[in-house]
């Protein structure tokens, strides 16, 4: 099961967990990644910051990150949670969960999902900061750590056991 | 041909537009002619759309190549690289 959520309201991360992977007991493995607000980026103070998407293409480019994952690692279940709105900084942005029978398949699978999630899915980052309010650049750390995926296909099918 | 065209994040500022309908002519056939044709606008539409500028373009909520052709009717969006996560 794949769940998506654009949202503005908050989430609590032990709840999310707890539904995904609810009386499931081949599950023996959930990896979470939560993504906050920094007070400070790109060498600014950052007081607050709003995110822009693209209502339809935003869960859709999701969904279709999910199903890559689902290809190419052995996972059950996957949610993503993903802020728009007003943040402030120590706010929670991002949740993405991964549940699998052991931990290899999992971790790999969360890291890929964010990391393409990053360069792929529509959403805009506005920070308020000193000298005004300033939209954030894409960056190329970020598109590389997603092309790292398409570099190491072949190694990655190794599994590690809990 | 008929098409929506949805702008987003600093392009949508930088345009003062959200959306609008187009009707281009037949010449205008793929997504690097669309391009061209509203960079030909002019002014802050000649800035926003000029080759060097950095631009992700989506038709019917997938992410397009410049050499796709458009489809009658679709639903178009030009927008910045992605910063979200």
């Amino acid at each position: 099961m794949i769940v998506v959520k654009v949202q503005t309201d908050d989430f609590d991360l032990s709840a999310e967990i707890a539904q995904l992977r609810h009386s499931n007991g081949a599950v023996g493995a959930v990896v979470s990644f939560v993504g906050v607000v920094r007070d400070l980026n790109d060498g600014a103070a950052v007081s607050a910051m709003s995110l822009e998407h693209y209502p339809g293409m935003t869960e859709q480019s999701i969904t279709t990150i999910v199903e890559q994952a689902q290809a190419r690692w052995s996972i059950f279940d996957a949610l993503v949670i993903h802020r728009v709105g007003d943040l402030l900084p120590l706010d929670q942005i991002v949740l993405v969960a991964v549940t699998s029978a052991h931990r290899g398949e999992a971790f790999q699978a969360c890291e890929f999902i964010m990391d393409y999630l990053k360069t792929q899915a529509p959403f805009w980052k506005k920070e308020q900061t000193p000298t005004g309010a300033r939209w954030v650049d894409a960056r190329v750390t970020d598109d590389s750590a997603a092309s790292r995926w398409t570099q190491a296909c072949v190694e990655n099918n190794s599994t590690i056991d809990d | 041909m008929e098409l929506k065209i949805l702008y987003f994040a600093r392009l949508r500022e930088a345009l003062a537009v959200r959306e609008e309908q187009v009707e281009v002519a037949a010449s205008v056939s793929t997504i690097a002619d669309l391009r061209a044709w509203l960079s030909a606008r002019g002014g802050v539409w000649a800035h926003e759309f000029a080759p060097e500028r950095q631009l992700r373009v989506a038709m019917q909520q997938q992410v397009v190549d410049a050499d796709t052709c458009l489809v009658a009717g679709a639903e178009l969006a030009f927008f910045p690289p992605v910063t979200g996560g």
